[in-house]
């Protein structure tokens, strides 16, 4: 019995309600937003460190034993990832005040800000394939909220495409779900995984397990079900953008990883195969993407996808170091996702323009802008020093020892040319004429610029120390690799 | 026709006896959620039907007289109730949400159970009737 389980899903729960009461106070909701945000990064911080020193914990709630109630299962993949997300949270706590929100956080800004990290990490923490379903929700539900939150003509066009696209996949889980219930009579992942074990996964078994990739792949816009993502995460204020490109991606992401390295792992030949085509496919449409276009909040959104596939890749190759390289990627990559977006959102606010051909020069005038992206453009491709070489390396590595040289080869073209993509936006943004700007005042970006500089500093910590974080990736792989462990957690016997 | 103005005397006579009787009957279905069908969801949804009857009846400022509540923060109170009842549990040091039951005697009802489910029950009960007036209301108001 721990409840320590429970507490990241409920800190940002209590804090959404009680900023609701505060709504009409500006200030107190900054300032209780910043206050509750680093409180959930304490808190999942000592989970990380109990889990660490202890093993998994496993809550049973209600008192009910495990295929019995909701079980939340906190392992060391859970752990890590719900503090990744509580660094973000904080991130875009600080940020907030000058995003320019204006009128928004008047309509209940902060509290759908604290909803949406709930839901977020309560999808990570769950054990439980239904809670799983409803935390999606809740996470949908506030990504809802706010992507239309401010009312512009083009955000209602964007958010109605989101909304049907999501409600559809969401309908299309609750089917798969109702399938999988009616064949193995259960939903707690652990059994689900012991059944479908017990059965050596037959021929209905690995079409739902496909059915629920069709799910997760929508959720987490990879290749044929992405086209819904680059346009709906530009419409909204920079912040949003931000955390909807580092979070609910990995959601999706995520329980691809928990739904194929626990349940359906007996057609590896079947399923596996299939994810590491998926995922080049994705890579290579995605980069086509962020190179066709000149705007530059679009280039950020479709670099998305290929970071998308290259953890499916992981995945999909299916061995110690490949997977260790996915969980390495992923957690990088929702930091640099929401340091880009962040960063982004500022270059577009001092140049006033999100079109490419119009800037120019801007490094005269913000030097620090300039170097910031400069070296998240590394991050991204994975150069040396910065966390994206190791996730990326350690990739390679898999897919070498496995033989999939052709995915390997598409992966480190497309690291070209996503360097290639984001060095677009410094070459002709940054560079160029001194006086090409003058027109515009320069505005003060300190405040903005401390979050993205905190988010920098931890992707290059990742980097430089991976000598420690490494063994904890190494770990996790090991995991992932042995169901039985997650197993014999949760069904004591 | 400017200053036409309905007389709705049937249906305000007859709403004023049927919204007393809807409410009676919200507040049976949330308490006899336990042992039998209804509880907190079906409850607020019988409640927020008898209040949107008398706004039809009555208009929605005279409504806002005799019921002076803001439904919408009656949306995080409910929250709250339902999660309090789960933070319960840290007090007893027991797991996240585990609910308990015991018998009390009253004056006229006699040996009744009451179970701390039912204090979740009333949280969902207020949120469902803060959310289904706050949709109907901000549609209604809207010009």
């Amino acid at each position: 019995m721990s409840n320590l389980a429970v507490l990241p899903i409920i800190i940002p729960l209590i804090s959404a309600i009680i900023l609701i009461f505060f709504n009409s106070k500006v200030k107190a909701s900054r300032i209780l937003t910043q206050l509750f945000s680093l409180i959930g990064l304490g808190v999942s911080g000592y989970v990380v460190w109990q889990v660490v020193a202890n093993g998994t914990i496993v809550l049973e709630t209600g008192e009910w034993i495990a295929p019995y109630g909701i079980i939340l299962v906190v392992d060391t993949l859970a752990a890590v990832l719900v503090l990744t997300t509580n660094i973000i949270s904080v991130a875009g706590a600080f940020y907030a005040p000058y995003a320019g929100l204006g009128e928004k956080e008047n309509y209940y800004f902060y509290p759908f800000y604290f909803f949406l990290i709930t839901g977020v990490s309560g999808a990570f923490i769950t054990g439980d394939l239904f809670n799983l379903f409803v935390f999606f929700e809740v996470l949908l539900m506030a990504s809802y909220a706010l992507i239309v939150l401010g009312g512009e003509k083009v955000q209602l066009r964007e958010s109605v495409k989101y909304l049907l696209v999501n409600l559809f996949s969401s309908m299309l889980f609750v089917t798969a779900v109702a399938f999988l219930y009616g064949t193995v009579g259960t939903i707690n992942i652990a059994q689900v995984a012991q059944r479908v074990q017990e059965v050596d996964q037959q021929g209905i078994l690995t079409t739902i397990g496909i059915l629920l990739f069709f799910v997760f792949a929508t959720k987490a816009a990879v290749f044929p079900l992405y086209y819904w993502l680059p346009n709906s995460y530009i419409v909204p204020n920079p912040l949003v953008s931000a955390l909807f490109g580092a979070l609910l991606t990995k959601v999706g992401i995520y329980s691809l990883i928990r739904v194929f390295t626990l349940i359906f792992i007996h057609q590896i030949d079947l399923t596996h195969d299939l994810f590491i085509w998926i995922a080049g496919l994705s890579m290579i449409f995605g980069v086509i993407g962020a190179l066709s276009t000149n705007n530059v909040k679009l280039i950020i959104a479709y670099n998305i996808i290929p970071a998308i596939g290259y953890i499916l890749m992981g995945i999909g190759i299916f061995n110690q170091e490949a997977l260790s390289g996915s969980v390495y990627y992923l957690i990088q990559d929702m930091i640099v996702k929401a340091a880009l977006f962040l960063l982004i959102g500022i270059i577009v606010y001092v140049a006033g323009t999100s079109d490419l051909r119009k800037m120019n020069g801007l490094i005269h005038h913000y030097p620090l802008l300039g170097w910031l992206l400069f070296i998240s453009a590394f991050v991204l491709a994975g150069i040396p020093p910065f966390s994206g070489f190791i996730g990326k390396l350690l990739l390679l590595e898999g897919a070498f020892r496995d033989g999939h040289i052709i995915i390997a080869i598409i992966g480190l073209l497309t690291s070209l040319l996503i360097l290639y993509s984001i060095i677009k936006i410094f070459v002709r943004g940054f560079w160029g004429d001194k006086e090409a700007m003058e027109g515009i005042e320069k505005k003060p970006i300190k405040g903005m610029v401390a979050p993205v500089i905190f988010l920098l500093l931890l992707t290059v910590i990742l980097g430089v120390g991976a000598e420690f974080f490494y063994p904890i990736a190494d770990s996790i792989a090991a995991y992932l690799l042995d169901p039985e462990i997650y197993i014999d957690s949760v069904m004591k016997e | 026709m400017d200053n036409y103005k309905p007389n709705n005397m049937i249906l305000q006579t007859t709403t004023s006896l049927i919204a007393f009787l809807l409410l009676g009957f919200a507040v049976y279905l949330l308490f006899a959620g336990h042992n039998s069908p209804g509880g907190g969801f079906v409850g607020g949804l019988m409640t927020s039907g008898a209040i949107l009857l008398l706004n039809m009846a009555y208009g929605s400022l005279t409504v806002k007289k005799m019921l002076p509540i803001n439904f919408t923060m009656l949306i995080p109170i409910g929250l709250l109730i339902a999660i309090a009842t789960g933070l319960g549990s840290f007090i007893f040091n027991v797991p996240f949400l585990s609910h308990t039951f015991g018998y009390f005697t009253f004056p006229i009802f006699g040996e009744v159970e009451l179970a701390t489910a039912m204090l979740f029950d009333f949280g969902v009960y207020f949120t469902v009737v803060g959310v289904v007036m706050t949709i109907i209301l901000s549609i209604a108001e809207d010009q």
